[in-house]
């Protein structure tokens, strides 16, 4: 079954919900190719997902991955063009109406009220993210019962690293997939 | 979308420098989307545009990001459609954007084709089990910088806390927590009759 025209409807939907980068729609990305359309299983989407962290570019190019999995080289161009084609027309708009609009006393409401939004929205996509990550080949229980102690120290490290030194966060992943290769096996 | 470029007072804040190609856009754009590895393209983005080629000053750039910000879209393409949009209209918008995403979706291509061929194996998947850690781990201190640098008191962990619940605990589709929030948030912040003109209020 031709499955293009879904995944042009699915990605250029989420890609509307990327307030403040990409883990805001993660919950609704698991949602609609997991629940909805069976296209990847929920450890799959974290497999994807986690490799894009290690991508150049936008880290959310692991779209790309999922169209290339789903529907094959059409699946890798059109899966893209349609996350990133609505929101790019629209920051070229608004972009321009933005500029215009700086002495609109509303424009600092909504960027001081969207601020927050994104943030809420990172934290829950990230909840969502984590507590699959972290307990990964096995189902969701609930929400600390079954998680893996040794990825739980994992990320805990990679988060210390990232906050007190420069290390580039790609050889952290990159490492910790090596490390992972021969812990979890 | 981590490190946020600094802003460093430059001589003059003032017009974009001389006319610039479509190529040399486009040129710019895809080294940076093939050698922004680890996130934190912005702090490329800063590099190449302010720095390197001085197409911007550091005043612009700033302005751009805080508006990228406020878009729906990624921050690193959202600043690519500006940026490229300031410098050469649309067709530098264009070329920006579809430069910086190239290198990195054809990559994950090509990590989809080997992942469909090797991805069950017990090495790949364990491996792919701490490449997940890390991912996670690596998020987390995203959020964590961000929240550090945007959070302006108790109301925005109010509005977070809602966002959570909304969507874990209640599952509410993003979509109708972010109109909700962020309409509600909005009104929280809604212009008062004393602010004679707008400014960001510091934290």
């Amino acid at each position: 079954m031709n499955q293009i025209p879904q995944l042009v409807a699915v990605f250029a939907y989420l890609s509307l919900l990327t307030v403040g980068g990409g883990m805001a729609a993660y919950p609704e990305m698991e949602n609609l190719t997991v629940n909805v359309h069976h296209w990847v299983t929920q450890d799959q989407l974290v497999h994807f997902y986690s490799l894009g962290q290690m991508a150049p570019g936008p880290n959310l190019n692991m779209v790309a991955a999922i169209g290339e999995h789903v529907a094959g080289i059409a699946g890798a161009i059109a899966v893209p063009l349609a996350f990133y084609a609505p929101t790019g027309l629209f920051a070229l708009i608004i972009g321009r109406l933005w500029v215009r609009l700086a002495n609109w006393p509303w424009r600092t409401s909504i960027q001081n009220g969207l601020s927050p939004t994104a943030l809420g929205l990172m934290l829950a996509g990230l909840l969502s993210f984590g507590t699959t990550a972290l307990r990964l080949g096995h189902p969701r229980v609930m929400f600390l019962v079954g998680l893996d102690w040794i990825a739980v120290a994992m990320a805990a490290f990679v988060l210390v690293m990232m906050l007190r030194t420069k290390v580039n966060p790609a050889l952290l992943v990159l490492g910790c997939g090596v490390v992972g290769a021969f812990t979890f096996r | 979308m981590s490190d946020v470029a600094a802003p460093v007072a430059t001589a003059s804040a003032g017009a974009p420098a001389a006319k610039v190609s479509v190529g040399e856009i486009f040129l710019a754009f895809l080294t940076i989307g093939a050698t922004s590895f680890g996130g934190g393209a912005i702090a490329y983005l800063r590099a190449s545009l302010v720095t390197k080629n001085q197409w911007l000053d550091d005043k612009s750039f700033v302005e751009l990001f805080s508006i990228s910000q406020s878009l729906p879209g990624l921050n690193t393409t959202n600043m690519a459609i500006l940026a490229g949009d300031r410098l050469r209209g649309w067709m530098g918008a264009v070329a920006a954007v579809v430069g910086v995403i190239l290198p990195g979706a054809i990559l994950m291509t090509l990590a989809g084709v080997v992942y469909g061929m090797g991805g069950s194996r017990p090495l790949v998947t364990a491996g792919l089990k701490g490449v997940a850690a890390a991912a996670t781990g690596l998020l987390l201190a995203t959020f964590l910088q961000l929240a550090r640098k945007t959070l302006r008191g108790w109301l925005d962990v109010v509005f977070i806390a809602m966002a959570v619940i909304a969507v874990n605990w209640f599952h509410v589709s993003v979509l109708y927590a972010l109109l909700g929030i962020a309409l509600l948030a909005t009104l929280a912040y809604r212009p008062r009759s004393s602010d004679t003109k707008p400014e960001q209020p510091t934290s």
